[in-house]
């Protein structure tokens, strides 16, 4: 069979493991729902809690897709789609699929022509990713029940404790804002624009919830993240301009 | 107690789900490469697949064994076992998660959380699979779209628009515990050149730990 990165026999395999994927999600999502009617819980929260996630996810999920139309230059669609619908980030991908590329003397933006270099970009991708896939449904009832010990042993403790994890990360990512700042005194201001998002996003979330609370606006609460998230991005644009 | 068997019943049949579905789409996704060479009869160039994976396995593995003891938790276990296979956790699954729970009151560790927080990234993951799904149908009209210089610029400043707004609800729940881990990341990132994009996963579990530990000192004094 002649190869070329966009054939319907590639598109027919990955669209079968995206349907097996998809297809989990939608399992473990019937079971919760059902599991929640069954404990009773507020039919209004399990409602929000879908209608946010949707409103939330659309953005991110559009940038994910610009990764795949970036990597799809040199691998076709069906392996960046492959890649980036399951386990994949592009911080990851672009770098595990750049390697590799190189390692066959090909470039970034060079359509592989044989099947073999593709199957050999296809084998580095997959490996990279392997080891949380395998271990996750290994390890995650251990994990989880040494952290409901720790929550059961002291309640008060537990509480802090997820709260200082979500912290530990937020703050992780903050810092991640600021990397770029000291190239001011290099004369490059693009390092700033992070750090304006960050705190237009800020602000925004702020009066989306004063909002909420003083003028009793509770659907503001609902969609506040994904309300300060889009703000945040489209400021990104006319700060781009100016600092960029 | 016929509620805790109950309970127990439920995060039971979670974990057996979890491990078929998880095992079973681990061996199916590996098998995509496998399946190329034997449709078109080829095998892969061994020698640059021996330094491609040599310079992709040692990072990617140790930074997946570290995201998965950092993440589980944080997830729940529904959470965690659809998370490590639709990918994108720290950008997408996590925020929406941790969103949910904190809209619905209720702790991860809980039964409640447990259910919200899978709902939420169940929910996430179908909205994002569809998204690609559609964009790789419609891939011609939307590519100019998708890749103007003012789109690039939003989607470019993603995670800056997404951790603004999750750090003021978490930070103004805990900012006694917030201040040192803010501070100690902030001098990391500024003087560290090698702390960027590329390395931040790589510095959520040096954040987690610093702050559990500043925790456990706070609790222990008594102030939070």
């Amino acid at each position: 069979m002649e190869f070329n990165v966009n054939s319907p026999v590639l598109f027919v395999i990955v669209g079968l493991i995206i349907a097996a994927v998809l297809g989990q999600s939608v399992f473990f999502l019937l079971k919760a729902v059902k599991r929640a009617k069954e404990k009773g819980m507020d039919k209004k929260v399990i409602k929000k809690t879908i209608t946010s996630a949707i409103v939330f996810t659309i953005a991110p999920a559009i940038a994910i897709l610009v990764g795949v139309i970036s990597l799809s230059v040199s691998l076709g669609i069906p392996l960046p789609w492959l890649r980036l619908s399951v386990v994949g980030s592009l911080t990851y991908e672009a770098v595990a699929a750049g390697n590799a590329l190189t390692q066959l003397g090909l470039g970034t933006q060079t359509r592989i022509t044989s099947a073999s270099d593709y199957a050999t970009v296809a084998i580095v991708m997959t490996s990279g990713i392997a080891i949380g896939l395998f271990l996750v449904p290994l390890l995650t009832k251990k994990i989880q029940s040494g952290v409901h010990k720790i929550e059961n042993k002291d309640k008060h403790w537990g509480e802090i404790l997820s709260n200082a994890m979500f912290i530990g990360m937020i703050s992780a990512f903050l810092g991640y804002v600021f990397c770029d700042v000291t190239n001011l005194s290099k004369g490059d201001a693009s390092g700033l624009i992070p750090v304006c998002v960050f705190f237009v996003s800020a602000i925004t979330m702020a009066v989306c919830g004063l909002i909420a609370t003083k003028k009793k606006v509770t659907w503001m609460n609902d969609y506040a993240l994904p309300i300060s998230l889009i703000v945040g991005m489209a400021a990104a644009i006319p700060f781009t301009n100016w600092l960029g | 107690m016929r509620k805790n068997s109950n309970e127990l019943t439920y995060l039971e049949k979670i974990h057996v789900w979890g491990r078929i579905w998880g095992l079973s789409l681990f061996f199916l996704i590996m098998a995509f490469p496998l399946a190329v060479c034997i449709i078109y009869g080829v095998l892969p160039k061994w020698g640059p697949l021996f330094n491609g994976i040599l310079a992709v396995l040692p990072m990617y593995w140790a930074v997946g064994v570290i995201e998965m003891l950092t993440y589980v938790p944080m997830l729940g276990a529904g959470g965690a076992y659809l998370s490590f296979v639709t990918g994108n956790i720290s950008n997408l699954k996590l925020p929406c998660a941790l969103d949910a729970m904190q809209r619905a009151n209720v702790k991860a560790s809980s039964e409640e959380g447990e259910i919200i927080s899978t709902i939420s990234i169940a929910v996430s993951s179908i909205v994002t699979t569809v998204i690609i799904i559609v964009g790789v149908i419609l891939i011609i009209p939307l590519t100019p779209v998708l890749e103007s210089p003012v789109l690039n610029a939003s989607f470019a400043q993603l995670l800056p628009a997404l951790f603004g707004g999750l750090a003021v609800v978490f930070v103004s729940k805990q900012w006694k515990l917030s201040i040192a881990p803010i501070i100690l990341m902030l001098l990391l990132f500024i003087f560290i050149p090698a702390l960027n994009a590329g390395t931040v996963g790589i510095m959520v579990p040096v954040g987690v730990i610093f702050t559990l530990i500043v925790a456990r000192v706070l609790y222990k004094k008594g102030k939070i």
